[in-house]
């Protein structure tokens, strides 16, 4: 893993790479680079499987980061790379002629996160929800209690009691031990 | 950290242009002819459900609604994670047929609807129409917390919380999931309320119609179907 | 009265008597076979009289719906087909009640009527519009054609062997001795004749035409309340009413409602018990069995006999 990645340091800009295990590896990439080092990844270095393709939402930077995960099956490493992007613009770049499936996946994203792929097949119908006139769903922004106090009834009479406090009273008087 | 955010208002309703499909149009038959079609009228019955009377004598209507009680067919339709629960129920181990149930696979022929567990707003669409085809009297058992409150589903975004908001339910059965004895159980007592004839959910519907319709379009965004589907 | 030379009106109270006890034969028999079943799998199975419950359950349906004309006459064809063919086969032989309506030609009448039922179900189940029906449907006839050959060929090379065409001169011929039996006297035309009962049973592996998991359970699909209420009638008459006419052909017929009742049930157990052991075919698999293993049996027996 570490092999391929000083192979790359030397023609990408490559963030500081965060090992979670020895053969799972997340590294941030520059947005213009992004094509060529999974195209390199792919046909050089084995990485033929894209794993997972999702976002996070960085409210607080205004960011959205996609991340991008590949393996390599053959020597069973995971490699995951991090782009970050514009909230306000919030537009990628479509990978689908890499791999095929991240078609689906970039439709996933337009339709949750608002994310929107330039070019990819089919990226804007509807993915899972039918007729969202919304927010994006998986947006921060998006008060996903407030909306279904908004939309749906409640039933009277729901409690909701802290699990900690409830056990403690109903099964477990002397927790932690010796408390009481 | 605070719940609910007090700022966050939903977008008031923005109407959902109806799929391109299904707009009326004027279409060319082969042979030249113009003609108007509306996709929505020209394929389902319009008509609004009736209010079906019961029998006149009280001992043929009870002797009816006993037979009812004893062939209970249940359209095979799962919805949430209690669709895995169903299944045992045809297995030695619990073996629901002794009890006169059986699954059928089309609307046309169930009288018992069962809801098994929680139900997003795209699953709600094509319960309804499932059970708008049903012939009358219909059931609906509401399997699970998710049925019944919300459940575990209580902050989704896109998952009802109130099952009897949309269809009149017969029959609650709690738990998350309830196990296949629960349910036995159910339909058990399900079949008591239907020898005391008060298993009469399909006239409610009928009735409260214009109630249930409004409560359904509110959630469901894009109506893409006639109001009553025969 | 000179078309039907023998007619009495008091037949037409003895054949619905035959009808009647048919019907309810039927109803128990097709329980006690789903029994069987769920205690070879180890369940408690339904009770008996469930296929009642669900018939009377069905007729008292408050709604019901009709897509047109055919489509209400389908299972009025249908049943007609299974009333039919127990109308005009004499279901116990020698007894004068339940003689029915049987005369010289019956035998062509019979191989009419075992197809005619399908046919009304093609006509009724194609206006329901639903498509899965008319899959089910063309599976079906495709499927009963080519089931129909062996048959015909079988009671070709019988009614050649006996010289007649009226199913009451067949059954007088085997009586008797076991030996006599058409089974015996001519198992070409049996194994022919047999295969296409299997295969027109509705049962693993000729049934996919029904495909439960398939294409949801074919032709009835938009059918419900009374009109489910006459075909469940006929699901439990036809099978019976086939059955009736095997029994005569090959196995003797029977001289008491007792040995009608153990001789139906030993028939319709054998196309159950190929059916527990077999998967589905698909329609052009039994096909080919049929023209592969049906037809050159069938010729064959002509030409013996």
């Amino acid at each position: 893993m570490r092999h391929i990645l000083y192979r790359l340091k030397d023609r990408y800009h490559l963030g500081t790479p965060v090992f979670q295990r020895d053969d799972l590896c997340f590294v941030t990439v520059k947005r213009f680079e992004l094509r060529a080092i999974l195209t390199e990844l792919r046909d050089v270095e084995g990485f033929t499987h894209l794993t997972l393709l999702t976002a996070v939402d960085w409210i607080e930077e205004q960011q959205f980061q996609l991340t991008y995960m590949v393996n390599n099956r053959v020597a069973n490493l995971t490699l995951a790379l991090r782009v970050m992007l514009d909230r306000e613009d919030a537009t990628g770049d479509t990978i689908h002629d890499l791999w095929p499936t991240a078609a689906t996946y970039q439709r996933e994203l337009r339709e949750m996160f608002g994310i929107t792929f330039p070019g990819s097949p089919r990226v804007d119908e509807e993915f899972i929800l039918e007729g969202w006139t919304d927010l994006p769903p998986y947006r921060r922004d998006f008060d996903t209690l407030a909306y279904s106090q908004q939309t749906y009834n409640d039933r009277p009479g729901r409690v909701t009691h802290d699990p900690k406090t409830h056990m403690q009273k109903t099964l477990y008087a002397d927790y932690p031990k010796g408390a009481k | 950290m605070k719940d609910v955010d007090d700022k966050f208002l939903k977008n008031p309703d923005t109407e959902v242009p109806l799929r391109e499909e299904l707009r009326p149009r004027k279409v060319t038959t082969p042979d030249g002819q113009e003609i108007d079609i509306d996709p929505l009228r020209d394929y389902f019955c319009e008509a609004k459900p009736k209010v079906h009377p019961k029998a006149y004598s009280k001992i043929v209507e009870d002797f009816y609604n006993w037979a009812r009680a004893n062939s209970l067919w249940i359209l095979g339709f799962g919805t949430g994670c209690g669709a895995i629960e169903m299944r045992p129920l045809m297995t030695p181990r619990f073996d629901a047929y002794r009890y006169g149930i059986q699954w059928r696979p089309t609307p046309r022929q169930a009288n018992l609807l069962v809801i098994s567990g929680y139900l997003s707003v795209k699953t709600l669409k094509r319960a309804i129409r499932a059970y708008e085809q049903m012939p009358q009297p219909k059931y609906v058992m509401g399997l699970g917390s998710c049925t019944i409150n919300g459940g575990m589903y209580w902050d989704s975004y896109n998952t009802i919380k109130r099952l009897d908001d949309y269809l009149p339910v017969d029959m609650y059965v709690a738990g998350c999931m309830p196990r296949p004895e629960a349910l036995l159980h159910g339909f058990m007592e399900l079949k008591r309320v239907i020898k005391e004839g008060k298993g009469e959910g399909a006239n409610l519907y009928a009735e409260n119609f214009d109630q249930y319709k409004a409560n359904q379009k509110a959630v469901i965004r894009d109506w893409d179907m006639p109001d009553y589907n025969w | 009265m000179t078309a039907f030379p023998n007619f009495e009106w008091v037949q037409i109270a003895y054949a619905l008597l035959t009808l009647f006890i048919v019907i309810n034969y039927g109803m128990v028999m097709t329980a006690v076979v789903r029994k069987i079943g769920a205690r070879v799998g180890g369940r408690y199975g339904i009770p008996v009289w469930q296929n009642y419950v669900d018939l009377l359950k069905n007729i008292a349906l408050r709604s019901k719906i009709s897509h047109g004309v055919m489509y209400y006459l389908g299972p009025v064809f249908r049943l007609t087909g299974g009333v039919g063919l127990l109308m005009f086969v004499p279901t116990i032989y020698g007894s004068e009640w339940h003689q029915n309506f049987s005369y010289a030609g019956d035998l062509i009448l019979a191989l009419y009527f075992v197809f005619f039922g399908t046919l009304g179900m093609a006509l009724g189940a194609g206006e329901s519009g639903h498509p899965h029906s008319a899959i089910g449907v063309s599976r079906g006839l495709a499927q009963v054609t080519m089931a129909e050959l062996p048959l015909a060929l079988g009671v070709f090379a019988l009614s050649l062997q006996y010289q007649t065409l009226d199913i009451t001169e067949i059954v007088a011929a085997q009586q008797g001795s076991i030996f006599n039996w058409t089974v015996f006297t001519n198992p070409l035309a049996t194994v022919a004749a047999m295969v296409a009962f299997v295969g027109t049973m509705m049962r693993s592996p000729f049934d996919v035409a029904m495909a439960p998991q398939e294409i949801p359970i074919g032709p009835p699909t938009e059918y419900h309340s009374s009109y489910l209420a006459l075909m469940q009638t006929n699901r439990v008459l036809f099978p019976v009413a086939k059955t009736v006419i095997y029994m005569n052909l090959f196995f003797g017929g029977a001289t008491s409602w007792a040995e009608f009742a153990i001789k139906v049930f030993c028939l319709y157990m054998i196309s159950v018990v190929i059916g527990v052991v077999h998967p589905r075919f698909r329609v052009e698999q039994s096909i080919r069995f049929f023209l592969k293993w049906g037809l050159p049996i069938g010729v064959l027996s002509i030409l013996v006999v």
